[in-house]
């Protein structure tokens, strides 16, 4: 059995692919959830309503996307450059820090038209400095940037657990140790009154066109993709790697460090140790599900927060453990690869 | 300054700290197997996760402990064959296939979990390993104190670690492993199957990933809780590069880091006034620092990371 | 009599659309030296891979002594004692020189390696082929010669009958293949049968005893090596053939690169050491080395991606600092790179994105950061018709474009530009006789034009037939150029195998 590489994918091979995915994890998990003694059908049936059955769950899934677009983006932008960003999870903490912090001790009277454009970079700054270090440490000396990344997810919550138990911790909370908030005018108004849909939806759609411009359309997306697909072609050609390499991880780490920020001025304005149910790592399967194409990560994060709102709804009624989307999710990983790879090759005997 | 010396030669902080580097001696060996064969093995985080559930699970079913580590095993081969599929047959990218296989296991345990332990005010537990007294070794002054605080399964890693040590060195079966790790299509041309080798060693390997993490529910702590496995599993890849791909190192750099991290633990109740995160952090911080000093000097397997292709050269 | 001991029975394979070997059938007789040759692609290496397992043939079948062997896979051609020693050694660096020829000799599951007796067995081997090496060595650290004999000796350890070399002078200089062929001989007579692979009439002559000619993947000719001739080889090597370009007379202008005792120093060692030549318009040098002599250094210097670490560099008549890859396409030099797949350009990206990407910053093809999509375009089609690259246009993927038509875009992008200086390493390596015809044109045009052309070339009939004046590259060391009319093929010979060093010293 070979496998032979196929000379062109036709347009409708590569937009099945992700479909075909995406059924392909359904199909998976739907196993699980007949194990479990459930209806499979009616499950996947309520996690749609429960995503969009009502204003409120539709708006609740469109936030829940907010995050996601925003660490599917970051991934992405890094992926595409193989640079393999997996810091995610911490750089969205930092940049939620960073923004509680800086609002809650410096803008307190400052107006929101400033401080609002402010702290969205404060929290993009925030993300860039975290994966900036695994970067130079992998042109330094050769680390492989995966392990320092994830290494560095952990001592980046344990950070935010240090300050919100210390100098930030908000005194007048009770219960769960949480930080201190962002002023009001320096929270995102919302999109849609009485939900929770917020202009951040909108910034991260926004940004994913932009993304996509860069890439396709500047010279620094030639040279980054440059990069990715070949680093020893495009030294040649005079692609400036380290540099390159660095600016990638400027802007996923940015992206990922926005999305703590707009997280927070967002939602609650404070930040807690589980502000994010693994936005970081779910933001991955969001990337690759799009095939690294900024407007695919749209989608595909569309998709990820249908999964998780939807999941709740159906739990409650049937009784199935809300893992499950998170099972899903991770299933659309691997049926993505394998997916890609057949789109990619043929079977030969 | 005595606060430190106090900790050091406290036969407490020693037993700790084989206690402590058990299973990431098992999940370090367990890495270090599929990488000697080229194939770098991403799950770990996941399959141990997925170990610790499944061996708790099991025990808490009734099954006994040795049991309870071997459908651990046995779970963590499973996963170890997904992730071998996944990268030697279809030669997907090592890096994302393993996130694949460690989201799917983790998320996976915690479903099953969930399932079939309903929500309780406080987690069930399970009689876990007991310290095991090996009669000739107990006498030994303090180091006999320290052995006597084991768990059957801490004995094993010690063993497994000369045992690989020896097959990896000095079998003709690890010869094969380094060679395909190094060099698969000169492998090929020897007559070795690269890809046989590295679904074995991979799945072996994944399999004493998942025993590692059993380790942690039925020996150090007695009950599963997500996040339970805290990236142990991305240190033990740290500690690969650390150990130079051997066997002996690899227990060596196991140790060293447990070490740190019970002497941290003991640190913090002693000293007033430094925030406990502090403390937590180290151990991931070492593992960056450690991996910065040695990832220029060793000797990669030349081959690691590239998917093998018969008949491509 | 000398009885059969291998017999290729109509043996093909085709991979897509491309029929590699075609219906091909020959025989090797017991203490027999075979010379298999054929051009480039002719199917030589794709033949003697099937016959060791490597691949499974679509068709035909393979007998050793007279029992047909199991296809497609190495351990049973091991087991029928075929031994194969490849172009590209199949060792690995990182082990010892025994590790690397113990590997899967030995039962898989047996609880220890027999070191002693494995050692013992080599060294036995050793001795008595002549091919001395140190089995604790770790590979790595062995020259290319001596790793050879590691390969060589892993054959003859699995008890080899036959054995297959691929281009083995390929990476050995004159004197070392000469030493090969004495070895060779000395097996023959010890019983052992041997095919080699080669595309140097030289050496098929001097060394075989019997000559098969593969030309597009078919047998066309046998003959004894004592009863044909060079001309005769070569003749049916190429078929009908595509005249190679020469060059005429031709006046040289003023200097345009000098170098002036350069050395080059790579982690820690000098890769190029002391090196001084002239370039002048107008005209072709050609730098003349067995691979792996610092052509890599040499060329990577030229092209802006190594740093020199001593001497000087004078570009158009003027000192000059590092020369980064922006500076050479900015100052008029155009580059042609070794490895045309993985420097050249970028499979992935389509034509027009190869065509531009090393002049992207330039105001015409993109202005405040953004790319000008169809200047690009546009320059990229301007390359793709007057340069006649073929297989595609500017939105192809470039690795779908053949060797061939993906060397014509290289050359195309920089001869495009009529660059003053072209540094061209290994030009025609890998390509078809239509195309090296091809790419020597176009080099000789550029002379003629006054371009100035560096010629890094393993090639002898290359440079013979493009250079004017010729330094051989030894160790990192450069000749003193020779006029190209003062020297033949055999100079030459002595020059690359560093004669010309005593006279220095």
């Amino acid at each position: 059995m070979r496998f032979e590489r196929r000379e062109h994918r036709p347009l409708a091979l590569i937009i099945l692919t992700p479909l075909l995915a995406v059924a392909a994890a359904l199909a998976l998990s739907g196993l699980l959830i007949a194990a479990a003694g459930a209806p499979v059908l009616e499950a996947y049936w309520r996690i749609l309503i429960g995503a969009f059955g009502s204003r409120l769950s539709a708006t609740e899934t469109l936030t829940r996307a907010t995050p996601l677009m925003l660490t599917g983006l970051a991934a992405a932008v890094a992926f595409r450059a193989r640079v393999w960003n997996i810091g995610g999870e911490g750089q969205f903490y930092l940049g939620a820090i960073a923004v509680a912090a800086v609002g809650s001790q410096f803008l307190a009277g400052a107006p929101g038209y400033l401080s609002i454009p402010l702290l969205l970079v404060v929290g993009a700054i925030a993300g860039m400095v975290l994966l900036i270090v695994p970067l130079w440490l992998r042109l330094r000396f050769s680390v492989d940037e995966v392990v320092t990344s994830l290494l560095l997810n952990f001592v980046a919550v344990l950070l935010v657990s240090m300050l919100i138990d210390g100098p930030l911790k908000d005194p007048l909370a009770f219960g769960w140790p949480q930080s201190q908030s962002v002023p009001d005018v320096a929270m995102l108004p919302k999109l849609v009154a009485r939900s929770r849909l917020h202009w951040g939806f909108g910034i991260a759609v926004a940004l994913a066109f932009v993304v996509h411009f860069v890439q396709s359309r500047t010279v620094f997306g030639l040279k980054s993709r440059a990069a990715g697909l070949s680093p020893e072609g495009a030294a040649f050609a005079g692609v400036p790697l380290a540099r390159t390499l660095l600016l990638v991880a400027c802007l996923s780490g940015g992206l990922a460090g926005l999305a703590g920020a707009v997280e927070v001025m967002g939602v609650k304005g404070y930040v807690t140790t589980d502000l994010s149910p693994g936005f970081g790592y779910s933001g991955i399967v969001v990337a690759m599900l799009a095939g690294l194409h900024p407007l695919g990560v749209v989608l595909a994060a569309l998709f990820t927060a249908t999964m998780f709102v939807g999941a709740d709804g159906m739990s409650r009624a049937l009784k199935i453990p809300t893992y499950i989307a998170d099972v899903t999710v991770a299933l659309s990983l691997i049926t993505m690869l394998v997916a890609v790879f057949f789109a990619q090759y043929r079977i030969r005997r | 300054m005595s606060t430190v010396l106090d900790i050091v030669a406290s036969a407490g902080l020693w037993a700790a700290v084989l206690r402590i580097a058990t299973p990431l001696i098992f999940g370090t060996l367990g890495a270090l197997l599929c990488e000697r064969a080229g194939v770098l093995n991403l799950g770990i985080e996941g399959i141990m996760t997925f170990g610790a559930m499944i061996g708790w699970l099991a025990v808490y079913h009734g099954t006994d402990l040795w049991t309870g580590l071997l459908v651990a095993a046995i779970a963590g081969a499973a996963f170890g064959l997904l992730h071998a599929a996944l990268t030697v047959t279809l030669g997907l990218s090592q890096h994302v296939s393993g996130l694949g296989v460690t989201l799917f296991a983790s998320s996976f345990s915690y479903y099953l979990f969930r399932l079939i332990v309903p929500l309780a005010g406080s987690p069930p537990t399970i009689e876990p390993f007991k310290p095991v007294t090996v009669p000739g070794l107990a006498e030994i002054p303090f180091v006999g104190a320290v052995l006597s605080a084991q768990t059957p399964p801490t004995y094993l890693a010690l063993l497994l670690s000369l045992v690989l040590a020896y097959v990896v060195f000095r079998t003709p079966l690890g010869l094969a492993i380094r060679m395909t790790g190094e060099n698969p299509h000169a492998a090929e041309a020897q007559g070795v199957n690269p890809m046989a080798v590295r679904y074995g060693t991979v799945i072996a390997g994944s399999a004493l990933m998942a025993v590692g993490g059993a380790f942690l529910t039925l020996s150090a702590f007695n009950s599963f809780f997500p996040t339970m496995v805290q990236g142990r599993g991305w240190i033990c890849i740290a500690l690969v590069v650390f150990a130079s791909w051997r066997p002996g190192r690899a227990l060596f750099g196991a140790l060293l880091f447990a070490f740190f991290d019970a002497f941290q633990l003991r640190l913090q109740t002693a000293v007033d006034g430094v925030p406990y995160q502090v403390f937590l952090m180290t151990p991931y911080i070492l593992s960056i620092l450690a991996l910065c000093v040695m990832a220029r000097r060793a000797r990669v397997p030349q081959a690691l990371m590239q998917p093998y292709r018969r008949g491509e050269r | 009599m000398t009885e059969t001991v291998l017999e290729i029975d109509r043996v093909s394979k085709s991979f897509g659309d491309n029929k590699a070997n075609d219906a091909i059938s020959m025989t090797l007789a017991r203490g027999e030296i075979v010379a298999l040759l054929g051009e480039n692609g002719a199917g030589k290496t794709t033949l003697m891979s099937i016959l060791f397992g490597h691949y499974m043939p679509d068709e035909g079948r393979i007998r050793v002594a007279g029992a047909d062997l199991p296809p497609g896979r190495p351990r049973a051609a091991i087991h029928a004692g075929i031994g194969m020693v490849h172009q590209h050694f199949s060792l690995a660096p990182n082990l010892t020189v025994l590790e690397n020829v113990m590997t899967g000799t030995e039962k898989l599951w047996s609880l220890r390696s027999e070191t002693g007796r494995a050692r013992a067995k080599l060294t036995a081997l050793a001795e008595r082929f002549g091919l001395v090496v140190d089995p604790d060595a770790r590979l790595g650290d062995l020259s290319v010669g001596e790793q050879q004999r590691v390969e060589i000796l892993k054959a003859l350890y699995n008890d080899a009958r036959i054995l297959i070399l691929d281009e083995p002078t390929a990476v050995l200089t004159n004197l070392e293949a000469e030493t090969l062929f004495v070895t060779l001989k000395e097996m023959a007579r010890q019983g052992l049968s041997l095919i080699f692979i080669s595309h140097k009439l030289d050496e098929v002559m001097a060394a075989a005893d019997r000559v098969v000619v593969l030309r597009g993947g078919k047998v066309v000719a046998e003959r004894r090596a004592a009863e044909t001739s060079k001309a005769e080889l070569a003749e049916l090597m190429v078929g009908h053939r595509v005249a190679r370009p020469v060059r005429d007379a031709h006046e040289r202008g003023a200097p345009v690169l000098e170098a002036a005792a350069v050395s080059v120093r790579i982690d820690g060692v000098d890769r190029l050491k002391d090196v001084s030549f002239r370039l002048h318009a107008g005209e072709v040098l050609g730098i003349i080395g067995v691979s792996g002599n610092g052509q890599a250094a040499l060329a990577g210097l030229l092209s802006g991606t190594l740093a020199r670490s001593s001497g000087d560099i004078l570009l158009y008549g003027e000192a000059i600092g590092d020369l980064s890859v922006a500076d050479t396409v900015a100052s008029g030099i155009g580059r042609i790179p070794e490895d045309r797949t993985r420097e050249g350009a970028i499979g992935e990206m389509a034509v027009w994105e190869n065509a531009v990407l090393e002049r992207i910053d330039e105001p015409r093809f993109s202005r405040h950061g953004l790319v000008d999509r169809s200047a690009a375009v546009a320059f990229a089609e301007t390359i793709v018709s007057d340069f006649d690259v073929r297989g595609g246009g500017p939105y192809t993927r470039t690795r779908l474009l053949s060797g061939g038509n993906m060397q014509k875009l290289i050359l195309g992008r920089n001869l495009a530009e009529r660059p003053r200086i072209l540094i061209a390493a290994q030009p025609a390596r890998g390509l078809d006789e239509g195309a090296v015809a091809a790419v020597h044109a176009r080099i000789l045009d550029a002379r003629k034009a006054g371009t100035a052309v560096l010629l890094i070339s393993e090639d002898l009939d290359e440079v013979i037939g493009l250079a004017d004046r010729i330094q051989a590259i030894v160790g990192g060391r450069l000749s003193p150029p020779v006029s190209a009319g003062e020297v033949d093929a055999r100079a030459l010979g002595l020059m690359m195998a560093g004669a010309w060093k005593k006279e220095a010293a």
